[in-house]
């Protein structure tokens, strides 16, 4: 932690900076000080299941995903394995930086996304369906390789992208009319009936959530929050979903990555 | 206070209002004295809307005295004596369309259809409560008096 920040907490951040007028020291840094993964909110079993990979169910779909690398799959009969090589060398912080820029279309692409190109493009295969087990699980694959590694998706060329993903946190939705930032921004750590409102960080996906009994996508957790609101929830892989995926990985910039995590 | 200067700034004079399918009502000042059914409500009926998670979803965010309700919110003030605080105009208002007095608060509007963004196909079209149901929960609300 850099000397400022610390300083600030020990003094209440935000109110803190305000009040002595640090202005170098802006809300969105002194909110970054105090950022909380859902990890940190979990009862200690929860966090022990997380922690312990023979206990962890995620783990059961990582295996099924390291199957799947090395199978030989479409037309052109090849295995992700036999371009990208030793994954735990090759898919080393591919997921911290995803949603990434992609050339082709000069838009982001997320990491679902982007296996499932290669599935068409290198292999000749169908793409996924998403939130299918064959999805999931070479996708917590792969992010699996970016365990603990610090999230860094900070494209120059994705700012726009960025940008329009956290006008849609900041917007208002549904026949209840609450925006994403108004629960994990303003009212993150107080409980929503039984539940404590996380800061929501996407560091942990794909994970196992207990209430699903099984392993789910992070824009399927977003549509989750959407119907709980009342509104029509984003297609998944639409536009409104990669870019919020982006800005929620901005947000999240430099927390540890942590799939397959596990949640309640 | 803060929520006289609100009222004092609001460019909308109290006035009617009436949406496409639901019942016109008066607003005076912070408070809808009037009704908007000719029965009135019934506490019984409304307790059971506020304790109910799928329909008055209060205890998500509110504490209250319902004893028997395990897992209430901690993410708004706890409805116990909300009865002595206002009367029942004023609790009107705050369930039909509390964004009138604080634009900026998490409680939904309970009563009201229009600027809303990308509602859900069930949803649409319908307040979160009818104005039956509103009354009743008013009727609930002024019961708590301590
Ligand atoms: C025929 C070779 C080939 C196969 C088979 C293949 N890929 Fe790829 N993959 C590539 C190439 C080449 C790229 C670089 C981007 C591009 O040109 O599409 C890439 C890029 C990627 C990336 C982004 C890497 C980064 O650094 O951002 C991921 C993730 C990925 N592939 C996963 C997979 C998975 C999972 C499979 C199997 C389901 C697979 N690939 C199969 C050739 C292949
Ligand atoms: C009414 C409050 C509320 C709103 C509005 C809301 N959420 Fe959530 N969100 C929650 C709660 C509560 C959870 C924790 C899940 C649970 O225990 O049910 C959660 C979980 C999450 C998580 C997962 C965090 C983790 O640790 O895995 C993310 C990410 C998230 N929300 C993003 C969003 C986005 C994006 C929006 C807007 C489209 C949104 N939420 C709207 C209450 C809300
Ligand atoms: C999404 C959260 C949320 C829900 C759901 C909700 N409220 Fe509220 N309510 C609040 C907040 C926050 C306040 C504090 C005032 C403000 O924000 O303007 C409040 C204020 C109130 C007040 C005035 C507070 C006081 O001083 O007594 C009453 C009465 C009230 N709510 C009743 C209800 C009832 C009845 C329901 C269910 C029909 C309900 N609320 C549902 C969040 C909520």
């Amino acid at each position: 932690m850099r000397g400022p920040e610390r300083f600030l907490r020990r003094f209440g951040a935000g109110v803190a900076a305000a009040a002595l007028g640090l202005s170098f020291v802006g809300a969105d840094e002194a909110r970054r000080t105090e950022r909380r993964s859902g990890f940190d909110d979990m009862s200690r079993e929860t966090q022990a299941m997380q922690r312990d990979d023979t206990a962890n169910p995620g783990m059961l779909w990582v295996q099924e995903g390291e199957a799947l690398w090395n199978r030989k799959e479409g037309t052109a009969a090849r295995a992700c394995a036999e371009c990208h090589g030793d994954a735990a060398a090759s898919m080393r912080g591919v997921a911290a930086r995803h949603p990434a820029f992609d050339p082709a279309t000069e838009q982001p692409i997320g990491l679902e996304g982007r296996i499932n190109r290669c599935r068409q493009v290198h292999q000749g295969a169908d793409a996924f369906a998403w939130e299918s087990q064959d999805l999931l699980a070479v996708t917590v694959f792969v992010a699996h390789q970016s365990r603990g590694m610090p999230v860094a998706a900070e494209d120059p060329r994705l700012a726009p992208f960025r940008e329009n993903g956290r006008r849609l946190f900041g917007e208002r939705l549904g026949q209840l009319d609450l925006s994403c930032a108004q629960c994990h921004d303003d009212n993150a750590g107080k409980r929503l009936a039984g539940s404590v409102v996380p800061q929501g960080h996407p560091t942990g996906y794909p994970l196992y959530r207990l209430e699903w009994q099984g392993l789910g996508s992070l824009q399927r957790r977003l549509r989750n929050c959407m119907a709980g609101v009342r509104s029509e929830p984003h297609a998944y892989g639409s536009a409104a979903l990669v870019e919020l995926e982006l800005f929620l990985m901005s947000r999240a910039g430099g927390m540890a990555l942590e799939a397959p995590a596990v949640r309640p | 206070m803060a929520l006289a200067l609100l009222l004092g700034a609001s460019a909308t004079p109290p006035g009617a209002v009436a949406e496409a399918g639901l019942r016109p009502y008066v607003v005076e000042g912070d408070a809808i004295p009037a009704p908007l059914t000719g029965t009135p409500g019934d506490a019984g009926r409304g307790r059971a809307v506020v304790a109910d998670r799928q329909r008055g979803l209060c205890l998500l965010c509110h504490a209250g005295p319902l004893p028997e309700e395990r897992f209430q919110g901690t993410l708004a003030p706890d409805l116990a004596g909300a009865g002595a605080r206002w009367s029942e105009g004023q609790l009107r208002l705050r369930l039909v369309d509390g964004r009138r007095l604080n634009p900026d608060t998490i409680m939904p509007s309970y009563y009201r259809v229009d600027g809303l963004t990308r509602v859900g196909p069930g949803w649409r079209g319908k307040p979160v409560l009818t104005a039956e149901e509103i009354e009743d929960v008013v009727a609930f609300l002024a019961t708590l008096r301590d």
